[in-house]
């Protein structure tokens, strides 16, 4: 299954400033706890990810810092601020809305395998 | 294979990589340290997995994607980017050419600084703009650009032997201002503080060039400073008269009057100033912005050729003569300016290799048509100083004239031909940067020769 590109790009910020509030973290481990948490259907690029997240660090949601890691290689941490707290509260406010509605029409009054067509069953 | 020789391998491959990456004008430095390291976590993971360094390396690279739609999406975040910016010292990204930056931005300063002071200079001993405006008049461009050529002299790091050329050049300049006995009111002066900035925006070229004087695509590089100098020249010059305009207003709304401070230090120092700071600023840009000059020269071509072709079907229609008064000819002599400095800076944009288009037939008929009313203008004088004899003034001009016009003609035979398909275009360029000490020659020896010629009138 391949989630729309609209989709993609809308849950994007959410999911982001999600895995930040756990903790901080960067490009590559963001972009495998996305993988893992979405069971490798959720398939993120970088020209995705990183672009968003100087996006959420201009917005001024998230913050960086560089700091050495084993190797001799230098890695960019970003840590969510206040703000980025305040901004998930509200779009989990607001994604909350969106499956609440489509959850009322999905599970209680259509059943989903009247939307499948026909002839695909035989 | 060992497992350092795979390492080394590796490290060049990123190596390789991170040249690729850093090509990308959307991409920063710290973005690619960035996407460095995301791709080594990536080439790590795929090696714990028990691919070899090689092979991790390219399905690493293969999961990122094309560095276009990469670079697209980074575009897109960072639109600002596009907008090449010319920052005043680096942006902390680069170390090396951020000092570099970092430099040249000093010496530009000091340079600045040193133009200002040594217009002020004269000042000490008593010569003031009001009461010697005659010393300054002769004097002005040596305030200002030595220190341009100071400061690319020290840019190119000139040897000694330039350094001696360009110290010598100065000082005869120096001397050709001062040493004859002009009055105040000769016509030797006026020509003299006409021709010595061109005799030693020159001299600035031969800093320019430094060693390369030689080579003509190094003297093409000059004409394209000398384009983009002016443009930003005029520039710094509308801004500093919006800053003079706010200084007289606001200073005159509390009723204390700047005029003075504007008369004798604002004005002064900001001209020469400018001088240094316009020639930093081509320097330091001369990668980041695309050249205006030659685009002015492409959007101007056109009308000028229209407005010539339609005086010369005026000329012949009314059957009318070019009145020539005293001013004419140094009119007809800017025309003349104009329509080289068209040819030029097309010239400088151009792919020489690009084969002969339309626009190359526009500037054709923009030359012979500026030719055929310069032939008219100048049968027009030569009998008028015939009759009466003549100055400084008219042989300067005249002279200027002749060398204009030896120019364009061979150039508009040049392009005949080039449209022709009969010689490459690199022949009209050679041409033109073949033709620079031509100027340099005549404007020295204007300045030496001329007022001992004419009993110094």
């Amino acid at each position: 299954m391949k989630l729309a590109k609209d989709l993609v790009a809308a849950s994007a910020t959410p999911m982001v400033l999600g895995i930040l509030a756990e903790g901080e973290s960067y490009g590559y481990a963001i972009l495998r706890r996305i993988n893992e948490l979405s069971g490798g259907k959720l398939d993120w690029t970088e020209g995705l990810l990183y672009p968003l997240l100087h996006r959420l660090e201009r917005l001024g949601y998230v913050e960086s810092s560089w700091q050495s890691v084993a190797g001799g290689r230098r890695r960019k941490y970003y840590r969510i601020t206040d703000r980025g707290l305040a901004e998930l509260a509200e779009q989990r406010r607001q994604w909350a809305t969106v499956t609440d509605a489509l959850n009322e029409i999905w599970l209680d009054r259509v059943e989903l395998n009247r939307l499948i067509p026909i002839g695909s069953l035989a | 294979m060992t497992a350092t020789n795979d390492n080394d391998q590796l490290e060049a491959q990123f190596a390789q990589w991170r040249e690729f990456v850093q090509r990308r004008r959307e991409l920063r430095q710290s973005d690619a340290d960035e996407l460095e390291d995301h791709l080594r976590g990536s080439v790590d993971d795929l090696m714990k997995a028990g691919l070899h360094a090689d092979e991790a390396f390219l399905v690493a690279v293969k999961r990122m994607g094309r560095l276009d739609e990469l670079s697209r999406e980074f575009a897109r975040e960072h639109s600002e980017r596009l907008w090449k910016q010319l920052m005043l010292v680096g942006e902390g990204d680069a170390a090396a050419p951020e000092s570099r930056s970092r430099r040249d931005l000093l010496a530009m300063v000091i340079c600045a600084a040193g133009a200002a002071v040594s217009i002020k200079a004269p000042d000490l001993f008593g010569l003031t703009f009001e009461d010697d405006s005659a010393f300054y008049a002769r004097n002005f461009s040596l305030f200002a650009l030595p220190w341009l050529a100071g400061f690319l002299a020290w840019r190119r790091r000139a040897k000694p032997l330039l350094i001696g050329v360009l110290v010598t050049l100065f000082a005869l300049g120096a001397v050709g201002a001062n040493v004859y006995p002009l009055t105040e009111d000769s016509q030797s002066l006026v020509v003299t503080s006409l021709h010595l900035p061109i005799a030693l925006w020159l001299v600035v070229g031969l800093a320019y060039v430094a060693d390369e004087w030689r080579t003509s695509r190094r003297r093409m590089d000059f004409i394209r400073f000398t384009g983009e100098w002016f443009v930003y020249y005029v520039l710094i010059a509308l801004g500093g008269g919006v800053l003079i305009a706010f200084t007289v207003g606001t200073f005159e709304a509390i009723g204390i009057s700047p005029d003075e401070f504007i008369g004798n230090w604002l004005l002064p120092c900001g001209v020469v100033a400018a001088t240094v700071v316009a020639g930093w600023l081509v320097e330091a840009k001369q990668s980041v912005v695309e050249n205006i000059a030659p685009v002015l020269g492409r959007l101007f071509t056109p009308l000028f050729t229209a407005v010539l072709l339609a005086f010369l079907v005026a000329v012949v229609w009314t059957s009318r003569g070019i009145d020539v008064e005293r001013e004419a000819l140094i009119l007809f002599n800017l025309l003349l300016v104009v329509v080289l400095g068209l040819l030029l800076y097309s010239i400088s944009a151009r792919d020489p290799l690009a084969p002969s288009g339309l626009f190359d037939k526009l500037q054709l008929a923009l030359v012979v048509s500026a030719l055929v009313i310069d032939v008219l203008v100048l049968v027009e004088i030569t009998g008028r100083i015939t009759e009466y004899g003549t100055t400084p003034n008219k042989a300067a001009a005249l002279g200027v004239n002749l060398i204009l016009l030896a120019n364009l003609f061979w150039s508009a035979w040049l392009l005949s031909r080039f449209v022709g398909r009969r010689t490459p275009f690199a022949a009209l360029e050679r041409w033109q940067t073949g033709y620079l000490p031509v100027y340099a020659v005549w404007t020295w020896f204007v300045v030496l020769a001329f007022p001992p010629l004419f009993d110094f009138v």
